[in-house]
């Protein structure tokens, strides 16, 4: 956490499905070794904000600057996303695979590693997350949270710049969501710049530099965790931690 | 009753080396079949693949490039499949050699592979789509904000999980195409059937040869089904 230099900027960014307006203008900027927690209500178009930062999503009008480069014009968005890892909430590990497969296959095809250097790098990434032991395993073996620690070193495989997170605990069993959180928390610490779309309050004040509330398609307010939740500002912020918390 | 059954066997089998009939023909049936699957399988994925990203990424509110590329494309293989599906098998073939190729010297077996490739394709494609639409869109997502283009996610991680999902409807289609080279007898193609029938003509003894030939297929065809559920347990790995 060195160098505090803008890694994503997003401008006047907009989203309509059909007639309905998802993202309503939002102006975001993530910074490196930022932890950025993005909260709000259903329907909010929280998650919509963080699937089009890697164009999961086209965003129908607006910029966004990632590296200083803006992934909305034309540009091969392939080369950019690898520089983004994204976690899920239903895992999405691929089934037909093993755990090593899974984590290798993009480091391979992508980044040009050997077999070997790409194996290297998964085995000490699932060391990291505790399991080892579940290379060789095919996803539809491991638990829920077992799935999402390997879908989160999946990611980390490619050595992204920033990794987004679309309510990763959200379809996990309550016994489960610690060891992801877990496993979030260590990741911050080693200064990854992170972007996080959760429900986890308790985990947003701990481990946030930053928590931005999005409520009908803008956001309407953002603070560091302790201003955010001990002096919210705007009325829908009250009301809505007010239900949550 | 036993004499009556050795001696239409001598009859319709072995005298005049009738039998050769049938080793000729089983070998051309299983080259007919066996090419006619492979480019089955080539148009399908091809024209499924079109399809399935036609119907997965249209936007259909702009002139996009895409747009502008895929909608013949789609529209070629919608004809395609009604074409094929439209009309029968044994008529194809006979447009195949009697008017395509019409005074042109050309080998049968070329042209039945030709035949019933184009016709397995057509039903190909539109099992391989319903296998491609039945992936978690999830997938897609998972292998594209990897990095991974297209095309790559198509080949590793769509196509795979969709053969699997279609496996059993795949070995129907299979098992319908080799037995469907028996009307290629249509244009005078020495594959099994006519084997049988020539026979049934010089012998006058049509049970004997048409239970025959039938017992042929059946053994062909369960050969065959060993080899796909076979396959079907390989790709079944992951499940647990």
């Amino acid at each position: 956490m060195t160098d505090k230099s803008l890694l994503i900027k997003t401008v006047d960014l907009c989203k309509q499905f059909g007639d309905i307006e998802v993202l309503k203008g939002i102006n975001a900027e993530i910074y490196t070794g930022d932890v950025v927690v993005v909260i709000g209500p259903s329907g909010s178009g929280k998650s919509t904000f963080l699937r089009t930062l890697n164009l999961l999503e086209t965003p129908t009008s607006g910029e966004i600057y990632f590296e200083d480069v803006d992934i909305t014009g034309d540009v091969n968005i392939n080369y950019h996303r690898q520089k983004m890892g994204m976690v899920f909430q239903q895992f999405n590990l691929f089934p037909h695979m093993t755990v090593l497969k899974n984590m290798t296959l993009a480091p391979m095809k992508l980044l040009g590693l050997s077999k070997k250097d790409a194996e290297e790098t998964a085995i000490s990434l699932l060391n990291k997350v505790g399991l080892e032991d579940k290379a060789n395993a095919y996803p539809n073996q491991l638990s829920g949270g077992q799935k999402q620690r390997v879908a989160i070193v999946r990611a980390l495989a490619m050595s992204p710049d920033v990794m987004l997170f679309d309510e990763p605990t959200s379809a996990l069993d309550p016994e489960m969501v610690g060891e992801v959180l877990e496993v979030m928390r260590d990741l911050a610490k080693t200064g990854m710049t992170m972007v996080i779309v959760t429900h986890e309050m308790g985990f947003a004040k701990e481990v946030a530099s930053k928590v931005v509330f999005i409520d009908e398609g803008i956001i309407m307010e953002e603070a560091s965790p302790k201003e955010f939740f001990e002096n919210p500002k705007s009325p829908r912020l009250k009301e809505f931690l007010s239900k949550v918390l | 009753m036993f004499q009556k059954f050795l001696s239409d066997f001598h009859q319709n089998i072995i005298e005049e080396s009738r039998w050769e009939y049938f080793t000729r023909g089983i070998l051309i049936t299983l080259e007919v079949a066996f090419f006619a699957v492979i480019l089955g399988v080539l148009l399908g994925c091809i024209v499924s693949i079109i399809r399935s990203s036609y119907d997965l990424n249209i936007n259909r509110h702009k002139m996009s490039v895409i747009n502008v590329i895929m909608w013949p494309l789609n529209f070629i293989c919608k004809v395609y499949i009604t074409i094929i599906r439209g009309t029968p098998a044994i008529v194809q073939l006979m447009i195949i050699y009697y008017v395509i190729f019409s005074g042109v010297d050309i080998n049968k077996v070329f042209v039945a592979i030709l035949a019933f490739g184009i016709n397995s394709g057509a039903y190909v494609s539109e099992i391989m789509r319903s296998g491609i639409m039945a992936v978690d869109k999830g997938q897609f997502e998972a292998s594209r904000s990897l990095g991974m283009n297209y095309v790559q996610t198509m080949i590793y991680i769509i196509l795979p999980q969709a053969v699997k999902n279609v496996l059993p409807a795949l070995g129907n289609e299979f098992i319908t195409l080799l037995k469907e080279t028996s009307i290629s007898g249509a244009i005078a193609l020495n594959e099994l059937t006519r084997g049988a029938s020539i026979i049934g003509s010089q012998t006058y003894n049509y049970l004997f040869s048409l239970l025959f030939v039938a017992i042929i297929y059946l053994a062909l065809v369960m050969i065959l089904q060993y080899f796909i559920s076979k396959l079907e347990r390989r790709l079944r790995v992951g499940d647990r």
